[in-house]
């Protein structure tokens, strides 16, 4: 078990890596899958049936397919992933920044991914609001952007929180495939790195690895335990 | 009463929802300042005919016309439409997360762009009007069912509508809360509003309707004076609903 404690900064880095592309991601995610959601929802057939689309096509596929299309596709289309190189961003997440677009690539193929699961994970809470109140709403002239503004969003973030948080939940967990497809240095690449390379027994660096993700995941979880039950006694 | 042209105009609209056919060839035209009760037994499309005036419900075929103009599709248009048409809902929809006084003002506020604090005068008055203006700052759920039936006819009145649509308001009434949500209503109708009112309220029809739509099956099939229809309903379906409500 000595690895734990003479390599822990390898441990710290992994950690720090994978941190930041699950912070990356579940912005993006969450972003992408509001969009999403909104088309998903909207009284516009063209653009339900494109939010729908887009649910079927990442929600249905392992995330491996699409690492892999992330990882091949673009640069097969000529695209190193640019356009994430956001000055300012890549000052705190360094890996955006660099010349090796894995990173970027696998960042883009977790947030298609995850988006798919966040669009869901919102419908679910706008289907939770009695649809009295989304009529009403009609009733009084609000568009379908001011209903879902001030009455409907309001009220439906509290329905979506709790599978939101399992959806992140899963997005850290996920994010453990990224070693494979290119990115060096995340929390699971580092057993790669310190078994294979370095010649250490797997079961400690696995201890290690999985106590580096459980840090992130387990207080995420109690978070949502806790305003789980909050709503219970609002209710 | 009625004077010029009148201000809701169905002729032969037809409803499906899948192989039911709610709405049958229905048609009935409600002057400015009329009041028209629907009644009729539970499935018979009154309901839905109430909500297709706002468009709550589409229609599959005949024609809606409102104040001259007829209902536009789903967009900007139709939502400036429906903030001209009053609507009242059985199970109030008060937005549960925002106060009274707030859900008074969010049509006039957010939809006709008036100032908050004229939108907020006015909510006061027509809270004051139907009795809760002590209730504005506190939440739906914290009100007793008619206070929110009230609460709710106050938002809808706030748009200032042409007319007002009721979907059986008193239907999810406690009995000793019926009456004071009716008292609002005959008021309304004694000021002129043009209404369309789906109810079980057979007192309120006799003295506040000037028409009675009897509805079975989708189909239109009475339209009366309230005092000729109850005294002699010509259809057999009206004679056998009205001995059914009327003998208890």
């Amino acid at each position: 078990m000595s690895v734990l404690i003479d390599r822990f900064d390898v441990f710290a880095g992994g950690f720090w890596l994978t941190l930041q592309i699950c912070v990356l991601a579940a912005l993006g995610a969450l972003i992408l899958g509001a969009v999403v959601a909104v088309l998903r929802i909207s009284p516009v057939p063209p653009l339900r049936a494109v939010g729908t689309g887009y649910v079927n096509v990442f929600r249905n596929m392992p995330l491996t397919v699409v690492m892999f299309f992330a990882a091949f596709g673009l640069p097969a289309l000529g695209s190193n992933a640019d356009f994430l190189r956001i000055p300012g961003l890549d000052v705190v997440f360094s890996r955006l920044g660099t010349d090796l677009p894995y990173f970027r690539f696998a960042l883009i193929a977790l947030v298609l991914y995850t988006a798919a699961f966040v669009c869901e994970a919102l419908r679910s809470g706008v289907n939770a609001v009695p649809p009295g109140q989304a009529e009403a709403a009609r009733s009084l002239g609000l568009t379908f952007g001011q209903n879902l503004r001030y009455v409907v969003l309001p009220q439906s973030w509290k329905a979506s929180i709790v599978p939101l948080g399992s959806v992140i939940i899963a997005m850290i967990k996920n994010s453990a495939l990224v070693g494979f497809f290119g990115v060096v240095g995340d929390l699971s690449q580092t057993a790669d790195q310190l078994t294979s390379a370095e010649g250490y027994a797997f079961v400690p660096v696995a201890i290690g690895i999985s106590i580096g993700y459980l840090i992130m995941t387990v207080p995420l979880g109690a978070f949502l335990d806790r305003i789980e039950k909050r709503q219970a006694v609002a209710r | 009463m009625t004077t010029g042209e009148p201000l809701i105009v169905l002729d032969a609209v037809d409803k499906w929802f899948g192989p039911l056919h709610v709405l049958d060839d229905v048609s009935l035209s409600v002057g400015r300042g009329e009041v028209v009760v629907v009644i009729g037994p539970s499935g018979s499309g009154k309901s839905t005919l109430c909500r297709t005036i706002n468009r709550l419900e589409p229609i599959n075929s005949g024609t809606i016309t409102f104040d001259g103009q007829p209902l536009p599709a789903e967009g900007k248009a139709l939502a400036k439409l429906r903030s001209e048409v009053g609507m009242v809902f059985q199970s109030f929809n008060l937005f549960a997360h925002k106060t009274i006084m707030e859900n008074v003002t969010l049509g006039p506020i957010k939809v006709r762009r008036e100032k908050p604090a004229v939108a907020r005068e006015r909510a006061l008055a027509l809270l004051d009007r139907v009795g809760i203006a002590n209730q504005a700052d506190k939440f739906p759920a914290q009100l007793s069912g008619g206070q929110q039936q009230r609460a709710a006819i106050a938002r809808a009145l706030a748009m200032q509508p042409k007319a007002m649509l009721f979907d059986e308001p008193t239907s999810a009434l406690d009995p000793e809360m019926v009456g004071e949500v009716l008292d609002v209503m005959t008021s309304l109708a004694r000021d002129g509003m043009t209404m369309v009112v789906v109810t079980h309220e057979m007192g309120f029809a006799r003295h506040a309707a000037n028409r009675v739509i009897f509805m079975a099956d989708g189909q239109l099939v009475e339209d009366a004076p309230p005092a000729e229809f109850f005294a002699n309903p010509r259809s057999e379906r009206a004679k056998d609903f009205l001995s059914k409500i009327l003998t208890h």
